[in-house]
């Protein structure tokens, strides 16, 4: 059984499909890139997954759940995470309660969140992350303090704090300088070899191939083409919709 | 920051604004009522505080929910009820209306929520107004008396401040702790971004209804006390002027500052008080005072110390730091 599925999603603004019939399944453990030219539909698929929005037919499954048309908060709830093409951080916040706030909700009562302190194990967890990630030095700036990468970093770490079961990436690497790159595509590595799954949405075509075990390609709300990275970059129907016929 | 910094910047303005409240103590009659007007305001603000300065829902409403507080204080405690009694029925009554009120601000946020709760201030204004066999109507409810419990009361101008004290300091507290809870940081989140507030678990729904509610209910405490304070209270007490006066006490004070109702408060009470002293001109001159703090604190005063903390009571190289970072 596939850990997360996608079955004949579709999604309408007005009259124009976004997404139009698309079926993809994400295997547990795997890094699954999904790629396409702008408007293909990438960000609607994860809105449509993690619930921040409603897809106007089809069905999403994870862990063989039934979780379409809830809300984002319930999706998080159900063991998944994601990150927005823009930095989505809580910049009036310091990076250490950015971090905390990822997680607070994910386990307790709303009434013990109000009355008890939080276990200290949580903020050892955010420390450790943010150190593995290299910015825990900043842990008492605010996050609007923070540069661009260093922010796209803890952008990326709150994803991580509530241990996911899927985490979806969208565009995690654009306008990040190439060093940064590196940086953030060994987090990703690493963290996949420790068995975190992911999904990346990502422009960059290089990053993409050595990321990514397996590709989908999007185009005008529908799969063109899936396979190994060297596969579909070869395949004349993905470089049309790239490049135009 | 230094732990010696933090500690200056943390407790400093909590121990000025401690002395500050027992101070009136030592004053004389009107000066110990408007002693007392302060820090009813201070319990109102608070609450303000908490859905705008921290959840960031804007509300103009506050005036209806200080009416509830009040008038169930006016119309029950001539039945016998104890005050205390009326007073959390009057919090419990602003509580299940704040909760109603925060529905809108599911849907709607900013100018347009404001707009919502200012149509609520006003159908409440009209319903005190025009329900005379039970709020007075116009003529309003005279001769609320102050709490009494037999062998001590609180009829006089210092002992009812010593009595509102009393609810002041559990409201502070209890602000507070829920300030530092987890609740609050959840508050902020949907303050600073939403759609990640909810992609991280949160439920706008229950935490914003809650920060509708709450601040409700602290308005609703204040209400309890105000009326006693005055003796008499009518439907334009508790119209729009007023809710936008808490809206300026909570942004002078600093909005999501702690300290900030409780400055604010001060600022908006005793400042007119003060500038009574130039008779014609004196609401011109809070007028401007007003507009120049906005313009050169955008923070409120609370801002201002912060700017004094990192100006001359943090280590140079951290303060330098930080400039920089910004």
């Amino acid at each position: 059984m596939a850990l997360l599925e996608v079955e004949t999603l579709s999604k309408h603004f007005y009259e124009y499909p976004a997404l139009d019939g698309l079926s993809i399944e994400v295997r547990e453990g795997e890094i699954l890139g999904i790629i396409g030219p702008n408007g293909s539909g990438k960000t609607t698929l994860f809105n449509c997954i993690s619930g921040t929005l409603h897809p106007s037919s089809g069905r999403v499954r994870l862990k063989g759940d039934d979780i379409t048309g809830m809300s984002a908060n319930q999706v998080f709830h159900r063991g998944l995470a994601r990150t927005f093409q823009l930095i989505q951080i809580f910049p009036g916040m310091t990076v250490l309660e950015n971090m905390l706030m990822a997680v607070q909700e994910r386990d307790g009562t709303m009434l013990g969140r109000l009355l008890t302190r939080e276990p200290a194990r949580v903020k050892a967890r955010a420390h450790e992350l943010l150190d593995y990630l290299g910015i825990d030095f900043l842990h008492e700036n605010l996050a609007s303090n923070l540069s661009y990468g260093q922010q796209k970093l803890l952008d990326f770490g709150m994803a991580l704090m509530s241990k996911p079961d899927v985490i979806l990436l969208d565009e995690p690497l654009a306008g990040v300088n190439p060093t940064m790159i590196q940086n953030l595509v060994g987090h990703i590595k690493d963290l996949n070899a420790k068995g975190n799954t992911f999904v990346v949405i990502e422009h960059n075509m290089e990053v993409v191939m050595s990321l990514c075990e397996r590709i989908i390609v999007l185009s005008q709300g529908q799969q063109i083409a899936e396979g190994m990275p060297d596969e579909v970059a070869d395949n004349p129907l993905v470089l049309d919709a790239y490049f135009g016929r | 920051m230094t732990r010696e910094g933090l500690l200056v910047r943390r407790f400093v303005p909590l121990l000025v604004l401690c002395a500050l409240l027992v101070l009136p103590l030592g004053l004389e009659q009107y000066k110990l009522f408007v002693g007392s007007l302060v820090l009813v305001y201070v319990i109102a603000a608070i609450g303000l505080n908490l859905t705008l300065g921290y959840a960031g829902q804007i509300s103009l409403a506050h005036a209806a929910f200080l009416a509830f507080g009040a008038y169930s204080v006016a119309i029950l405690q001539p039945h016998g009820i104890p005050f205390e009694l009326c007073l959390l029925i009057g919090a419990a009554i602003s509580f299940v209306f704040g909760l109603l009120i925060g529905f809108p601000a599911l849907r709607v946020k900013h100018h347009y929520l404001a707009m919502v709760t200012i149509g609520f201030t006003i159908i409440v204004f009209l319903c005190l107004r025009n329900f005379p066999a039970v709020t007075g109507g116009s003529f309003g409810i005279p001769g609320i008396e102050r709490p009494d419990w037999g062998v001590v009361s609180f009829e006089s101008d210092r002992a009812y401040y010593i009595y509102t004290l009393l609810w002041a300091v559990p409201a502070l507290a209890s602000a507070y702790w829920i300030k530092n809870s987890r609740w609050g940081r959840a508050f902020k989140s949907i303050r600073e971004n939403e759609m990640r507030a909810e992609a991280l678990g949160v439920s706008l729904r229950n935490y914003k209804l809650m920060a509708f509610a709450i601040g409700a209910a602290y308005a609703g405490v204040a209400g309890a006390l105000f009326a006693p304070l005055l003796g008499y209270i009518d439907p334009p007490a508790f119209y729009i002027e007023r809710s936008i006066q808490f809206l300026l006490i909570v942004v002078i004070g600093g909005l999501g500052r702690f300290e900030g109702p409780i400055i604010g408060s001060i600022v908006v009470v005793v400042l007119p008080e003060i500038l009574r002293a130039s008779q014609g001109l004196y609401l011109i001159i809070f007028a401007l005072s007003i507009m120049l703090m906005m313009l050169f604190m955008p923070k409120g005063l609370i801002g201002l110390w912060d700017l004094f903390i990192e100006r001359f009571a943090m280590p140079r190289d951290a303060s330098r730091a930080h400039r920089a970072a910004e």
